[in-house]
């Protein structure tokens, strides 16, 4: 019975860390190509829940055309957002830069509290069922859209960054600004392109938490919740920030199973992860997979 | 107005630059109207001791100046034509310009193959072509083929090749390479350069090769210009420049101290520049 519930909670841990593996890699999307540290990571996640729930509401679209109609948003929302907003500050001080994201952030959340409210509304449902039976476990079937969503997502990113021509490039602007424009490759195209695919794929982790926990302000959280992943798996590691994301999501799960079963401490599942995060930071202070020098992949 | 330097006939002219003046960090002057023409399918090397400009005028002609904070104030350069002066290094990319600057600057924690698709980024004519030019590559750089792991590993001289390749991969009508003999042994300087000579005579690309090896660059070239703090201020043909007194002096000689042009009573500068 309790092996039961703990080999729930790794694959609940599982499924949630994919997630943030996914939101983690979008963050170093945009560390490793731009240099920025967008704290207003979450907020997309929060800007693409809302915008797939409205379609769904008021719009009263299908979800299976909302859903793709979202990521075409967050699209052109990641372009504009980088045009408009951080291109004018390409060259000013790192943290005048993160300042703004932070500003950003606290505006976004802002925006969309004046939109849709305060309070947490609910996904219509999108499944027929509320769980599957997945080797005799419970899952909820946004869970298991998320996690087929999310590796299909990770397989598309290696595919992207291995094989084709912008993908290249944007890894080239990552090890050398000077050397990419030397090649031909506009650096402000590789920026926008950055922002873009970050918010679009980060909206899809917004739209599936969304799903189960409903749409409210508490998504930003979820975005939090990718700085220990990121900075686990090292600042500027693709790869790092994926595994980051699945030790946080097990984390989690794993202190709450421990919480649950022995400690009773309450809550304290949501703060385990940084306390896993100081202590892997004391002994690799650049994180499993980050290097020393870490401009460099 | 400017002279033009070697008398050529100007439809043979690819590049031509008229009297740049060029400033970086809006105050610092470096290059002091600069004049050099390129004819089409040749090779042409820029000469000069270490600060004299020569990176910064390959720069002027390919637009990284604007990446180092540095801008043409005077004068225009004109490729097939055209003023391309303080244009995106992108746009002068696309028009058929490419630079490999000094040290080599491939990317090392990519593979060859991926450095040398990087070099195509600007076509637009697919998969297949470029496929086909990589094997191009590998058949002037049969060494590059063997390496598979990440260009970071390479020796000095296969990343120059590497370097030299993946400005192929572009296809461009021109090529400025930065000082390619840098840091390679007398033997692989003498293969890269034969390398060069060979690329030039097969696909016609023209050659603007700054150097500070200027026997070799020479025994390649066909014209030369010799710049010094930011100035050009000898020019010719390759004998002409082979056979001069102070070419042979400052340049060739064996004695390693270098003078300057400007201490030296007996050659008369010119000022046609001015
Ligand atoms: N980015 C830069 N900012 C300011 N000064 C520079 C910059 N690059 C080069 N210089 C200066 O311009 C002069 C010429 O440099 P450079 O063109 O690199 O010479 P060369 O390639 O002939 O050795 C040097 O005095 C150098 O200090
Ligand atoms: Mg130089």
């Amino acid at each position: 019975m309790e092996s039961n519930l703990l080999f729930q909670l790794i694959v609940n841990g599982v499924i949630v860390g994919t997630l943030y593996g996914v939101v983690a890699m979008c963050f170093v999307l945009i560390y490793k190509s731009t240099q920025v540290v967008n704290f207003a990571q979450g907020e997309f996640l929060l800007i693409g829940a809302w915008t797939c729930w409205w379609l769904v509401t008021s719009m009263a679209l299908p979800f299976w055309i909302a859903f793709p109609l979202t990521f075409v948003f967050m699209l052109v929302f990641g372009i504009v957002l980088q045009m408009v907003v951080l291109r004018p500050l390409i060259g000013e001080p790192v943290i005048s830069v993160i300042m703004v994201t932070i500003g950003l952030s606290i505006f976004f959340q802002a925006v969309m509290k004046s939109i849709f409210g305060v309070w947490a509304q609910p996904f219509p449902e999108i499944f027929p069922v509320k769980s599957v039976n997945v080797l005799g476990l419970q899952v909820q079937p946004a869970y298991l859209m998320s996690l087929v969503v999310s590796v299909v997502i990770m397989g598309l990113f290696a595919w992207f960054f291995k094989y084709s021509r912008m993908g290249l490039a944007m890894r080239a602007t990552a090890f050398n600004q000077q050397v990419a424009q030397s090649l031909g490759i506009s650096v402000k195209n590789v920026f926008a392109m950055a922002w873009a695919i970050s918010a679009m794929v980060s909206a899809l982790a917004g739209v599936v938490v969304g799903m189960v926990n409903g749409v409210s302000s508490a998504l930003s959280f979820f975005g939090i919740k990718v700085f220990p992943a990121v900075i686990v798996g090292g600042l500027d590691s693709i790869v790092g920030a994926i595994i980051g994301g699945l030790i946080i999501g097990l984390l989690e799960n794993l202190a709450e199973y421990a919480d649950g079963q022995y400690l009773h401490l309450g809550n304290l599942y949501t703060v385990a992860p940084f306390y896993v995060l100081v202590i892997i930071l004391m002994i690799k202070p650049y994180g499993l997979f980050g290097t020393k020098t870490i401009e460099r992949v | 107005m400017a002279e033009p330097a070697l008398k050529l006939d100007p439809s043979e002219i690819l590049l031509s630059v008229n009297n740049i003046e060029v400033v970086y960090d809006d105050v610092i002057l470096v290059l002091r109207g600069v004049s050099l023409d390129v004819p089409k399918g040749k090779i042409v090397t820029l000469l000069g001791p270490n600060g004299a400009g020569k990176s910064t005028t390959l720069k002027a002609i390919s637009g990284l100046l604007g990446t180092e904070d540095g801008e043409v104030t005077r004068g225009n350069i004109t490729f097939m034509g055209e003023d391309i002066a303080n244009r995106a290094p992108e746009e002068i990319v696309r028009r058929g310009i490419f630079q490999v600057m000094e040290g080599r600057r491939i990317i090392e924690d990519m593979t060859v193959t991926e450095n040398l698709r990087l070099g195509a980024f600007t076509r637009k004519d697919g998969g297949a072509a470029i496929r086909n030019d990589i094997d191009l590559v590998f058949n002037y750089f049969p060494r590059l083929k063997e390496r598979t792991g990440l260009a970071g590993y390479l020796s000095g001289g296969e990343q120059q090749m590497l370097a030299i390749g993946r400005a192929m991969m572009a296809r461009p009508k021109m090529i400025l390479l930065d000082e390619p003999s840098m840091g390679l042994s007398p033997l692989l300087v003498k293969e890269v350069f034969g390398i060069i000579e060979k690329l030039c005579a097969e696909t016609g690309v023209t050659i603007l090769l700054v150097e500070q090896n200027a026997r070799m660059a020479l025994k390649i070239a066909e014209f030369g210009y010799i710049m010094e703090s930011g100035k050009i201020v000898l020019d010719g043909p390759k004998d002409d420049l082979v056979n001069n007194e102070d070419v042979k002096e400052f340049y060739l000689g064996g004695d390693k101290e270098r003078k300057s042009f400007k201490n030296l009573k007996s050659y008369k500068r010119r000022k046609r520049w001015l």
